[in-house]
């Protein structure tokens, strides 16, 4: 990996997940024995406006925030949320959105969020047993199935392509 | 977090939770505040992993408590967001001219940016204003790091210290190691009489503010010598002075500068400063929020460059470092607006502003979800100052008012809000009655919901939500000599309840209208501590 740190902002409005999956993103990461730093805006969180979290990861990171235009991967929950959070992404960075989910297919559609960490998990270096031990560790037990299958919804939509380096 | 209590492994951990940690490591006999973000998760933590925390009704009561706890010797932790200072401010200029036997350490966390507050105020300047040293943290291990320093620092030369955080700091999750400071454990508390060092009557504050004076000199020296400030070796042609955040944006935007990061922000390290600034062929001061360094660098006589005013305004970030360095003016890109916040689907809430919209009525509002009502489509609060100003703002537009407008006024504050600082409010009205009357209504929706469901005396329930003493609004209302207090729930007959408001208006004298609905968000949680409350202990 190099020293420039993997930059990944995940959006939606409050109530759908966002920061739950920053938690599972980053801990992924930390785990597997990487520099972590993740920041998000908490207070108004709850009352359904517009929330993004930022998570990066590497050798060693330094601001916690993603600067715009930096992201490598924008994942964002909510369609309409898309425009709002554009600008995070670098050029030839990866948009993953609710629109790669068969929704229907999700035993829960809360878990949504897991959902696409499960496509974001096929371009990042993190083994499946890391992402699961990851999941179970941010997640309810009663709630592990229901995610399990989400996740691995999300997985199987892309070809696991790692990252170089 | 329970297995933190454990092990000393790394974690990845929050500011806040980092803090609560020390806390911990550290023997803190009290943890005092009062919610606010992005300061709350504190006192949550440091409960969570054992630690004795409560809420206290406001930041001035959690700070008071907090000296008392210094003064018997033992370790006191009291937090707050930078606005809370505001109201703690009374005692904290004084207990800086006391001697403390235990350590007392303040947190202000404060919010450049305002994701989460009325204001961006840079709380260093009260550092600088009341003579309380002050340290600030970059990161979660630093968060844990400076509140263990900042107990050595508050018991070696027996002064309070602030702990300044932001919420970047607060809030962002970073790898902590536990354990990296090892200091004593603290003392037992006692008690022992010390008038002159603890009587701020004039005749012992006077040779106290000079004593304060001396102490400070005395951290200015140890800072220059030995205080937690870091020196990143690098270019000679760009130099950079910095402290908190702003720190690691820097080192992002200019990985190659010379740094000199900043621990301790009062008194400040001068000579250190000096020294550094002459080592280097350019050298920049970069912080967030108020010139506060480049100003104290620059009475001292060391040329500095600073930031252009329009990066006052807001966070930084590495991208608005860069510009800084690179003199670079031009349009910052407008972030493209998102969804705003609103007042939860079934909100007890909307009943309220439904109502007070179409009784066409000027609202004093205040502080806490309900502040959503100023925007559509209830558009109907009027004002928002600080906490507690409902009252005494509402009660100014019925003094002056022509009578037709005055008796529209109406003053609107949540539960929790009303505990903080609408009681002097409600007292105000009883003694300085407008002629029109006035309406008071009290939103109490069993929680402090805006912060994430904290308990406050209204709830009768502890910051762990176990049974206490409560503070019933309404027999408070009726005590001072109001006499026409109604209790009403707004979302069950909103016909009823806009006869009520409407009834009040008319009536020309002084009401206080509780509106009693638990949050949405809440009720399941409320039941649940009731429910184990009401389970016999024995």
């Amino acid at each position: 990996m190099s020293s420039r740190p993997t930059n990944v902002v995940i959006a939606g409005l409050g109530g759908q997940g966002v920061l739950k999956a920053s938690d599972i993103l980053a801990d992924v990461a930390f785990n597997s024995g990487l520099d972590v730093k993740k920041s998000e805006l908490h207070g108004m969180s709850q009352r359904g406006g517009s929330v993004s979290s930022d998570v990066r990861f590497g050798e060693y990171v330094f601001s916690p925030m993603v600067p715009e235009g930096e992201a490598d991967f924008l994942v964002v929950i909510a369609e309409d949320q898309v425009p709002v959070n554009a600008a995070a992404l670098r050029q030839g960075g990866t948009l993953i959105d609710p629109s790669q989910i068969d929704q229907a297919a999700l035993s829960n559609k809360k878990s949504i969020n897991v959902a696409l960490l499960g496509v974001l998990s096929c371009h990042l270096p993190f083994s499946v047993e890391a992402w699961t031990a990851a999941l179970k560790r941010n997640l309810p037990e009663k709630l592990h199935d229901a995610n399990l299958l989400s996740f691995s919804i999300g997985r199987a939509k892309e070809p696991v392509t790692e990252r170089e380096g | 977090m329970e297995s933190l209590q454990q092990h000393h492994a790394p974690a990845l951990l929050s500011g806040d939770e980092a803090v609560a940690l020390a806390a911990l490591d550290a023997g803190v006999a009290l943890g005092t505040g009062y919610p606010g973000t992005p300061s709350t998760e504190i006192l949550e933590t440091f409960e969570i992993l054992g630690g004795r925390a409560q809420w206290s009704p406001n930041e001035k009561v959690a700070l008071e408590v907090g000296i008392g706890v210094a003064f018997a010797g033992a370790r006191a932790l009291v937090t707050m967001k930078h606005v809370g200072l505001n109201v703690a401010a009374d005692p904290l200029f004084t207990v800086a001219y006391t001697r403390l036997d235990g350590a007392l350490i303040v947190v202000s966390a404060d919010d450049p940016g305002m994701a989460s507050s009325q204001n961006e105020q840079d709380n260093r300047r009260y550092a600088l204003a009341a003579g309380v040293p002050m340290i600030e943290p970059s990161d979660s291990q630093e968060a844990y790091e400076f509140t263990l320093r900042a107990i050595e620092i508050s018991e070696r030369w027996q002064v309070p210290v602030l702990l300044r955080m932001t919420t970047r700091v607060c809030h962002s999750k970073t790898i902590v190691r536990r354990g990296t400071i090892a200091i004593p454990a603290p003392n037992p508390a006692h008690f022992e009489h010390d008038y002159p060092s603890r009587v701020r009557i004039p005749a012992y504050a006077k040779p106290a503010h000079r004593k304060l004076r001396n102490t400070l000199a005395e951290i200015a020296a140890w800072n220059d010598a030995e205080g937690p400030n870091q020196l990143v070796a690098g270019s000679k042609q760009l130099g950079i002075i910095t402290s908190g955040i702003s720190f690691q944006h820097v080192r992002e935007a200019a990985p190659k500068a010379s740094v000199l990061k900043l621990g301790v922000t009062y008194p400040l390290p001068i000579e250190r400063m000096r020294a550094f600034a002459a080592s280097v062929e350019r050298c920049v001061v970069i912080e967030e929020g108020d010139p506060y360094l480049v100003e104290a660098a620059r009475t001292a006589g060391i040329a500095v460059e600073g930031k252009q005013e329009i990066f006052r305004f807001g966070e930084l970030n590495s991208k608005r470092v860069r510009r800084i360095l690179d003199g670079d003016l031009s349009p910052e890109a407008k972030p493209v607006p998102g969804r705003p916040p609103a007042l939860c689907p079934g909100c007890p809430h909307r009943s309220v502003y439904t109502v007070l919209r179409d009784l066409n009525c000027i609202v004093a509002g205040d502080i806490g979800c309900y502040s959503l009502g100023v925007l559509p489509p209830f558009e109907a609060m009027d004002t928002l100052v600080c906490m507690g100003a409902a009252i005494g703002v509402g009660l100014g537009f019925r003094h002056v008012l022509p009578p037709e407008d005055a008796k529209r006024v109406v003053s609107v504050i949540g539960d929790s809000t009303f505990v903080h600082s609408g009681i002097t409010g409600l007292v105000e009205m009883v003694y300085n009655p407008p002629a029109s009357g006035h309406v008071l209504l009290i939103l109490d929706n069993g929680t402090t919901a805006m912060t994430g469901m904290q308990e406050h005396p209204g709830t009768g329930r502890t910051l762990a939500h176990a049974k206490t003493g409560k503070v019933v609004f309404e027999d408070l209302a009726r005590a001072l000599g109001v006499r026409n207090v109604h209790v009403i729930d707004p979302t069950q007959n909103l016909d009823k309840f806009q006869e009520l408001i409407q009834s009040c208006l008319d009536k020309q004298e002084l009401s206080v209208v509780i509106a009693r609905r638990d949050c949405l968000l809440a009720t399941r949680s409320i039941r649940e501590y009731e429910r184990c409350n009401e389970q016999p202990t024995d």
